[in-house]
């Protein structure tokens, strides 16, 4: 007998409902990522500042001499800046190759001919990255959060300082979107997983590079809303009730973060389709 | 929400759907300035339907207007009785798709691939991966199939796409230029799981192919396109069989100039080589070769061989293309 007459049966078990694909996605791509030893390695250095944090809560809620260094609120905006860092890392780590490697290896018509739609296919890329972002900025900003209130042995500083709850939340979801966005829509542009790693951090050094420059020419930093790190950081003062950095409007920095990530999702529906129609 | 089947596999001669799977109506598709379809209006029939057109023709467009991948400009289109205006997931969810080009998931072997294809399907990740497993074995790859699809030939690239496109059991499948690349034993092969697939899995499928002898073997009816439109269509055997008979001529003389008298008189001819040429000859005068030899008197030429031959798609294809 044929070998190809055992194989092949017909189905008859249960099947997902419909809109379940994206879950798919996000699982098989997590789970791909955290199989890298490289990525584990860098997961590791974007935690250790929490681990750093997290001594220095320890011995100040310890020691009375070294009170000094107990948190504030505005210890949490500090983390979250340095988790900046680590942002830009996983985002290009996990983040280029995520549509570009699905775009040289055609499958995106493999992808859309399942039933999926180009929003789910969107929805089930830019859930991977916010996870792993998540991972590096909202998730250890409340475990520093815990960790004050364990080692501290009272609720007195979360409760002193509860604006941080929404804080922590609204701040990390902006870095967060902003950047997994921006990412996701130049990986939508390109076949290759490195120029799209290349184009991000051009984009985010030229901007950053172009207020700078325009700020010590004019003496002014007006400018701020060209750059989307320094508008995301005139937003972050703003939302941890710092006395803003930029001399821009928070309402235009929060724009530029806005339409940013408006412009990013408007590529992603353009550009992921099961056909490349070229006239 | 989840539904579910009756708990256990349907046995492989159970009924699918029955009625036509594929209806188009006055369909056009436009790429810019060039108007890849136009006013295509066809019916696919259940069981395995070749769609015949050399390159260019549109079938890989209308194969992805059926996807819902392109949208027409106008016209309507309705696949396994539903509308893929309307429900284009609910149409996806019970067709498989095998696609012309190269197209996998990168950084996978090819039963995670499979079993995630299953799952991107709506199977549970218990069943897609035993569904997987057996599919691989099914389509020949049942030994490679903890290697990475990146390192695979291009023929076992197209076995994975088969694989990928029948691990959901679907209804019906879309399989776009199945043997291209492949060398003539990996493409007999392939022939052969679609010919099984289509007559004894009882899954309906449309081959999209320039290939004749591919379809031939393959399917039952044929729709044959040429230049974005349908230039004929229906079952092999009606088209080759009913309406007059093939003779292969050779003849001793001026070849052209008889060639131009037999198309004068309405007859299809096809030179190939070796001094022998197929002709058509429509009607009930078909059935006897008098004609030509009064013909050949008349002209002047003499007959050296004549043998009526049993038509091919191909005489079919060249008469659809050649009446348009």
């Amino acid at each position: 007998m044929p070998i190809h007459d055992q194989g092949y049966r017909r189905y008859g078990g249960t099947r997902a409902g419909i809109g379940r694909s994206w879950q798919v996605m996000t699982r098989a791509g997590v789970m791909s990522i955290i199989a890298k030893r490289q990525f584990l390695a860098l997961m590791l250095f974007a935690w250790a500042p929490f681990v750093v944090r997290a001594v220095q809560i320890y011995v100040s809620a310890t020691f009375q001499q070294a009170s000094f260094l107990a948190p504030k609120g505005d210890t949490f905006r500090e983390f979250l800046d340095q988790q900046g860092a680590f942002v830009f890392f996983v985002t290009i780590y996990v983040g280029a190759g995520l549509i570009a490697n699905d775009r040289r290896a055609n499958a995106l018509q493999l992808y859309l001919s399942k039933p999926m739609t180009s929003a789910e296919y969107i929805a089930g890329k830019l859930a991977i990255l916010f996870l792993f972002l998540v991972s590096v900025t909202f998730l250890p900003a409340m475990m520093l959060l815990l960790t004050q209130a364990i080692f501290a042995g009272s609720l007195t500083f979360v409760s002193n300082n509860l604006y941080l709850l929404p804080a922590i939340t609204l701040f990390s979801l902006a870095q967060v979107l902003l950047a997994s966005t921006t990412m996701l829509a130049l990986s939508s542009l390109s076949k290759s997983s490195r120029f799209v790693a290349v184009m991000y951090a051009g984009l985010f050094f030229f901007t950053t590079a172009l207020f700078n420059a325009l700020r010590g020419i004019t003496g002014k930093t007006s400018f701020a809303w060209l750059s989307p790190t320094a508008a995301l950081e005139q937003l972050g003062d703003v939302i941890f009730r710092l006395p803003p950095r930029y001399q821009v409007p928070p309402s235009v920095a929060g724009l530029t973060v806005l339409v940013l990530i408006a412009a990013s999702l408007y590529v992603l529906s353009r550009r992921v389709r099961g056909v490349e129609i070229v006239t | 929400m989840t539904h579910t089947g009756e708990g256990q596999a349907h046995p492989l001669d159970a009924p699918r759907f029955a009625g036509p799977v594929v209806q188009c109506q006055n369909l056009s598709v436009r790429y810019g300035k060039n108007l890849a379809l136009k006013d295509v209006t066809a019916v696919f029939p259940a069981g395995a339907v070749g769609l015949l057109g050399p390159n260019g023709a549109g079938k890989s467009t209308l194969l992805k207007s059926l996807l819902g991948f392109i949208v027409p400009e106008k016209g309507t289109m309705k696949v396994i009785d539903m509308d893929v205006a309307t429900s284009p997931l609910e149409i996806r969810e019970r067709i498989g798709y095998m696609p012309e080009s190269d197209s996998h998931i990168p950084g996978m072997n090819a039963v995670s691939f499979v079993a995630y294809c299953a799952q991107l399907s709506g199977l549970p990740a218990t069943d897609a991966m035993q569904r997987a497993h057996e599919v691989l074995y099914y389509v020949g790859l049942g030994e490679a199939r903890y290697r990475n699809i990146e390192t695979y030939s291009t023929g076992m690239k197209q076995r994975i796409k088969l694989a990928q496109a029948i691990v959901h059991d679907p209804d019906l499948l879309f399989l776009d230029e199945p043997t291209n690349g492949m060398d003539p034993k990996g493409r007999d092969e392939m022939l052969e799981l679609i010919h099984d697939l289509a007559h004894n899995k009882n899954v309906n499928l449309i081959l999209s192919s320039h290939l004749l002898p591919d379809v031939e073997f393959t399917c039952d009816h044929v729709v044959v396109m040429d230049k974005g439109t349908v230039a004929t269509y229906g079952p092999i055997k009606a088209l080759k069989g009913t309406t007059g008979r093939v003779y292969e001529m050779r003849i001793k003389g001026d070849e052209a100039q008889f060639i131009s008298v037999l198309r004068g008189e309405g007859f299809d001819v096809k030179d190939s080589d070796e001094d022998v040429m197929r002709v058509f000859v429509p009607g009930a005068a078909g059935d006897n070769p008098k004609v030509l030899f009064e013909l050949a008197a008349r002209e002047r030429v003499q007959v050296r061989h004549v043998r009526p031959s049993v038509p091919t798609l191909e005489d079919v294809f060249a008469r659809a293309v050649g009446e348009k």
